[in-house]
């Protein structure tokens, strides 16, 4: 059996889960906590992912970063980064695509904690990033859990948006979900149930582990 | 000494308020504030401590400026050394009892500290516990040790005891004292309690619509009207028995029954039912009709 699609696709989940989590957290901070009026407007962008067919997205990104345009030939001969039909490019569109997985979870966690935590840091003379790292964040661990994972699974499962600015380039953007269809395509069936099967137990037991996990059943048995 | 001239627009529940605060508090004072909810108390403490910026005025404290809106001096609430104790508690709950006190050292500060604050707020035997396993008296002795660590020179209270029932109130309110006096502190206190004020305070600012209706001492403002002596309930009367010459009125008072002995002239226009007032002067109540 042919394992690289299955791992190319472990290795976009895992890379763009971890870019992800640096870049909700600041974005988070500021949501759950600014006054400001671009908020809302904010907060849409962040959710359109959820609403808007994978294509749209994938469509704009052809687009905007074709080297056929000022920003997309910049990139190329400036900078040196091809960013449609490569993995570099995949990783990008994958974060924008699972934003909102994680921005909502950790968002209404910080909202959901106190304000009187954060002041009493303050008042003790702690930084803002001190408090961050040191209250915030360990006390909202079940929505880092929850962002984390959804992320990941969200990202394993995407399709639409990698067909149309990944393609199929085996080892580069080929991955599972992209496989599936390949095989299927091609009537290749046992191929295509392998890559299926995978998938299917892999999100299972990882959705799992939240439920468990957040629900507080591995603490009682624990205890 | 702390003075605190501050104006600032404040959202009630009937509209907007302005809190128009102008207070001078003596170093190594307990000072309460004391007045309805919403009357601002809160926010001074906060304005005080940087949590809410005030719109106009200025806070000094021993001479340093730390607020002064024609300047634009803002100090930060990380630099104002200030002990504050939080109507929540605001303990951290992934923390144990004794991570929270340690989470509050300074830079370089050294840890004996601690123990101390452990040892008089009698704590030792809960150092491990999580805060969610303590009881609310327990909980407001290890906010009042935290908010210690960094060794302030002024402490403010918010409601600190208003949760807890009144043995261990008056347990806390020693605590309160031994700290104040131990460490020299100049301590701010919202409190409601006219009873917990004359015992702390010194000096007491009473709040009315965003200003300061009233100051001074505890003994001079309150006993006016609000310790007359005289005490005064209405209820309502359930039953009126004979018991030889005199009669006996049950009224009920809240939640409690009360009997009151009354004379036949003071019966005659009562019947079970009707709403009653019930004062005392002295050792003699008496009973009048009020519908």
């Amino acid at each position: 059996m042919n394992w690289e699609p299955l791992l190319l696709t472990f290795k976009l989940a895992f890379i763009t889960t971890l870019l992800l989590l640096l870049i909700s957290i600041p974005l988070c901070y500021w949501l759950a906590y600014t006054k400001s009026r671009v908020k809302p407007i904010v907060e849409t962008l962040v959710s359109m992912p959820l609403v808007l067919p994978p294509t749209v997205l994938g469509f704009y990104f052809l687009v905007v970063f074709s080297p056929n345009n000022a920003l997309g030939n910049w990139l190329d001969t400036v900078i040196g980064i091809k960013l449609l039909f490569s993995f570099p490019g995949l990783v990008i569109a994958s974060i924008l695509y699972s934003l909102p997985f994680m921005v909502h979870p950790i968002q209404s966690g910080l909202a959901g904690i106190p304000h009187s935590l954060k002041e009493a840091a303050y008042v003790m003379g702690k930084s803002k990033l001190a408090t961050l790292l040191h209250i915030l964040l360990p006390n909202i661990k079940p929505s880092l859990l929850t962002g984390i994972v959804l992320s990941f699974a969200h990202t394993i499962g995407e399709f639409g948006v990698v067909l149309m600015i990944g393609g199929n380039i085996p080892g580069e953007t080929k991955v599972a979900s992209i496989a599936i269809y390949d095989e299927v395509e091609a009537l290749n069936y046992s191929a295509a149930n392998f890559y299926s099967l995978v998938l299917f137990a892999i999100t299972f037991c990882i959705l799992l582990m939240v439920y468990l996990i957040n629900g507080g059943y591995l603490k009682k048995s624990v205890k | 000494m702390i003075v605190l001239h501050i104006q600032k627009k404040l959202q009630s529940a009937d509209g907007t308020m302005l809190l128009d605060l102008n207070l001078k508090i003596k170093k190594g004072q307990l000072v309460t504030l004391y007045g309805a909810s919403g009357a601002g108390k809160t926010s001074t403490l906060r304005m005080f401590s940087g949590l809410l910026p005030p719109e106009k005025g200025n806070i000094t404290v021993n001479k340093v400026t730390w607020f002064n809106s024609d300047k634009k001096i803002n100090l930060k609430p990380q630099l104002r050394k200030i002990g504050y104790v939080f109507q929540d508690y605001a303990l951290f709950p992934h923390m144990s009892v004794k991570q929270n006190l340690e989470f509050a050292l300074q830079k370089n500060q050294p840890k004996d500290i601690i123990q101390e604050l452990l040892t008089i707020m009698e704590l030792d035997k809960l150092q491990n516990r999580k805060p969610d396993t303590l009881s609310g008296g327990q909980k407001q002795r290890v906010a009042l040790a935290r908010a210690l660590v960094q060794k302030p020179e002024i402490l403010l209270l918010d409601e600190p005891l208003s949760a807890l029932d009144t043995e261990i109130r008056i347990k806390l309110q020693n605590y309160i004292l031994r700290v104040h006096k131990k460490y020299h502190l100049t301590t701010i206190l919202i409190s409601h309690d006219i009873g917990e004020i004359y015992k702390l305070s010194d000096w007491v600012f009473v709040f009315q619509n965003g200003i300061i209706a009233q100051e001074g001492k505890p003994s001079e403002v309150f006993t006016d009207k609000k310790l007359s002596g005289k005490f005064k309930f209405k209820g309502e009367v359930l039953a009126i028995e004979k018991d030889d010459v005199v009669y006996i009125v049950s009224v009920l008072i809240f939640n409690e029954i009360v009997k009151v002995i009354a004379q036949e002239s003071e019966i005659k226009n009562l019947s079970p039912g009707d709403t009653v007032l019930v004062a005392s002067k002295a050792f003699n109540p008496i009973i009048l009709k009020v519908e």
